[in-house]
């Protein structure tokens, strides 16, 4: 039997553009350019790696996101999954994460499941919570934040890996079917191939809406949020500090100010 | 009153400084009673009362250190049903470590309540809690609330003074039976990370972090060394990090921690937006960088244009002089 590798994507706009918030308070996704969360391209190489070593597998890109979300399904496509599955629905508008996280284990019950892979956060909203969130919605252990993953044993196997924490680096068991999420440290991922691309354009990419999924518009987007943004304010740049060239007596002068501010 | 339910970070008794912060927001709000989970739960009680806790629910069982986040999602669940049952109820906090963040998510859900992350600070509201939050690589502040169900909200280090006032602390054993879910990962190992002997970075009043610049493993000495004058923790950019120079844990920025001290020294750090979402929040920061266009000093509150092998000795030197 293949296994069958669910890898949880998000489109997000560029950090190093000029990110804000539109009228509604929710993230402006219009007027910013976006891109495959960079922390989703670690999910999509384990996922990828994951299915090269097992005998058969099968990876699919889900994403939950705008009509232009489809260029974040392409680039993992390129990049080597077999096939993705878009949720859009102008009623997803203004989702929060129980929204998200509803319609993302909706769809992924929907497309059948053996493991599926997340990012460690997305780079607009940084939670980093949502693999937590799927796992206790679809009710099956939750293997998360893995600087180090491995599958073994096919669709009734188990998902091993190691999760760098605070205090500890812990080693994690579970069978499958699982949700795993993991770090920035789990390995550099790749660059799409020209092949790769050329093959992506023919992958198949199913397009969902809520009904498709039974789900309500009550249920998601900005009404059916659990939690309100009430106002965002941009943070005032800081006032311009004073910058010295080091003449032979930098230190001593930085000494001086972080004297003058009672550091020392 | 209104009760506040505050989740305590804790290794073996010893309660997490951010713990004692969110105890000061608690009482913002309300009357907080502590839940601490695992081995030494007990033993935290004494100063979570020094700090204003009323009540401290305590449970201990194998489940908590040899499975992974469920079983204290199901303490932290029975904590919330026993004090929601008395019907004044307010908000769960919970300390943004990462963990953490995963149990109050998994509780939000099955208490069916809204989640917010990463809140710097907190105040009453008409509406209940409201959280700020600093977003987009701290750009912004944004000012929000969760609108339904009992407010569940992390909140990050160094985002309250820790604050004395005693209160009554009264141990409870919490009842709690783990469902289905709580043996479903396994830890089958765990290493403790090494102490360095330096203050905790996301708790450190002051951090001292080096970058590219560093230019090797050997030279993160001179970091060091700045650091032990000050008292402070070390970081790292990512480049220092993934160039192996120092530990992933030290890593400031989006993918590592974000801290938040009185005073940030970056050395040979240009300031990319990801590194800068990790530390724009620190009340002053300084920057020793020897290329004059890097980004990193349009942050500073004091900048030197200069080699950081120059500069940064010759500050510790200063620093060791002037504490004498
Ligand atoms: C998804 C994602 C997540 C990321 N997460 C993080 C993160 O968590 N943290 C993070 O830091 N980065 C992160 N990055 C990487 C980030 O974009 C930058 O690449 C990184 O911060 C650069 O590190 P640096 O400033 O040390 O190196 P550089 O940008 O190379 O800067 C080195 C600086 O040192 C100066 N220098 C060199 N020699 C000396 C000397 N002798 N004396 C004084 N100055 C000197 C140079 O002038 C230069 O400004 C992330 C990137 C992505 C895409
Ligand atoms: N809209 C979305 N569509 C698909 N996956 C998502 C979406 N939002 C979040 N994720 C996944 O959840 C992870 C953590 O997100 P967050 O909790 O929002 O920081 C991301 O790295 C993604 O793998």
């Amino acid at each position: 039997m293949s296994l069958r590798i669910v890898v949880c994507v998000k489109y997000v706009p560029d950090a190093t553009g000029d990110r804000h918030f539109a009228d509604d308070l929710t993230v402006d996704r219009d007027d910013v350019d976006g891109l495959l969360s960079e922390l989703d391209e670690y999910a999509v190489e384990q996922a990828l790696q994951i299915a090269e070593e097992a005998d058969d597998a099968e990876v699919t890109v889900l994403t939950v996101g705008p009509e232009d979300a489809k260029d974040a399904l392409r680039k993992a496509l390129s990049m080597g999954a077999d096939k993705a599955v878009h949720v859009e629905d102008d009623d997803l508008h203004g989702s929060d994460v129980m929204g998200t996280s509803l319609v993302l284990a909706k769809a992924i019950e929907k497309t059948g499941y053996d493991v599926v892979i997340a990012g460690m956060a997305s780079t607009d909203g940084v939670m980093g919570v949502l693999p937590a969130i799927l796992a206790e919605r679809l009710g099956v252990p939750q293997v998360t934040l893995l600087s180090e993953v491995k599958i073994e044993g096919g669709p009734n196997g188990k998902v091993t890996g190691r999760r760098d924490g605070d205090a500890a680096s812990e080693q994690l068991e579970a069978s499958l079917p699982a949700v795993v999420s993991v770090t920035d440290q789990s390995g550099e991922a790749r660059y799409p191939s020209f092949k790769g691309i050329m093959a992506a354009k023919k992958k198949p990419v199913e397009s969902l809406d809520l009904s498709d999924l039974d789900l309500e518009a009550e249920e998601v987007g900005l009404e059916g949020a659990w939690t309100a943004v009430d106002s965002a304010t941009e943070r005032p740049a800081r006032t311009a500090g004073t910058i010295v060239k080091d003449e032979g007596e930098g230190g001593k002068q930085l000494a001086e100010f972080l004297a003058s501010q009672k550091f020392i | 009153m209104a009760e506040i339910l505050v989740y305590v970070d804790h290794v073996d008794g010893a309660v997490r400084k951010p713990t004692l912060e969110l105890l000061t927001l608690a009482r913002r709000l309300g009357d907080p009673v502590a839940v601490a989970l695992g081995n030494g739960a007990a033993d935290t009680a004494p100063v979570l009362a020094e700090h204003g806790a009323v009540k401290v629910l305590t449970a201990d069982a194998p489940e908590f250190a040899e499975y992974l986040v469920v079983p204290k999602v199901d303490a932290l669940q029975a904590a919330y049903e026993a004090v929601s049952a008395g019907g004044s109820l307010a908000a769960v906090l919970v300390p943004s470590s990462a963990e953490a963040k995963e149990i109050a998510a998994r509780l939000a859900v099955r208490i069916g309540s809204g989640v917010i992350t990463d809140a710097v600070d907190l105040e009453a509201g008409a509406e209940g809690p409201v959280a700020t939050q600093a977003v987009f690589a701290a750009s912004f502040t944004t000012k929000s609330r969760v609108s339904k169900g009992t407010p569940v909200i992390t909140v990050k280090p160094n985002s309250a003074p820790v604050e004395a006032a005693p209160a009554a602390g009264a141990v409870e054993a919490l009842s709690v039976s783990f469902g289905a879910l709580a043996t479903g990962t396994k830890v089958t190992s765990r290493t403790p990370r090494e102490s360095t002997g330096r203050p905790e970075l996301t708790e450190a009043a002051i951090v001292v972090s080096g970058g590219r610049g560093v230019n090797g493993a050997e030279n993160f000495a001179v970091i060091e060394a700045l650091a032990d004058s000050l008292g402070a923790a070390v970081g790292a950019s990512r480049a220092a990090v993934d160039a192996g120079w120092y530990p992933h844990a030290n890593q400031v920025g989006q993918t590592g921690k974000s801290v938040s001290p009185q005073l940030y020294i970056a050395s040979g750090i240009s300031g990319a937006i990801q590194h800068r979402a990790g530390m724009q929040t620190s009340k002053t920061i300084v920057a020793i960088n020897k290329d004059a266009e890097a980004p990193i000093f349009e942050l500073v509150d004091y900048g030197v244009v200069g080699d950081l092998f120059e500069v940064v000795p010759q500050l510790t030197d200063e620093v060791k002089t002037r504490k004498g």
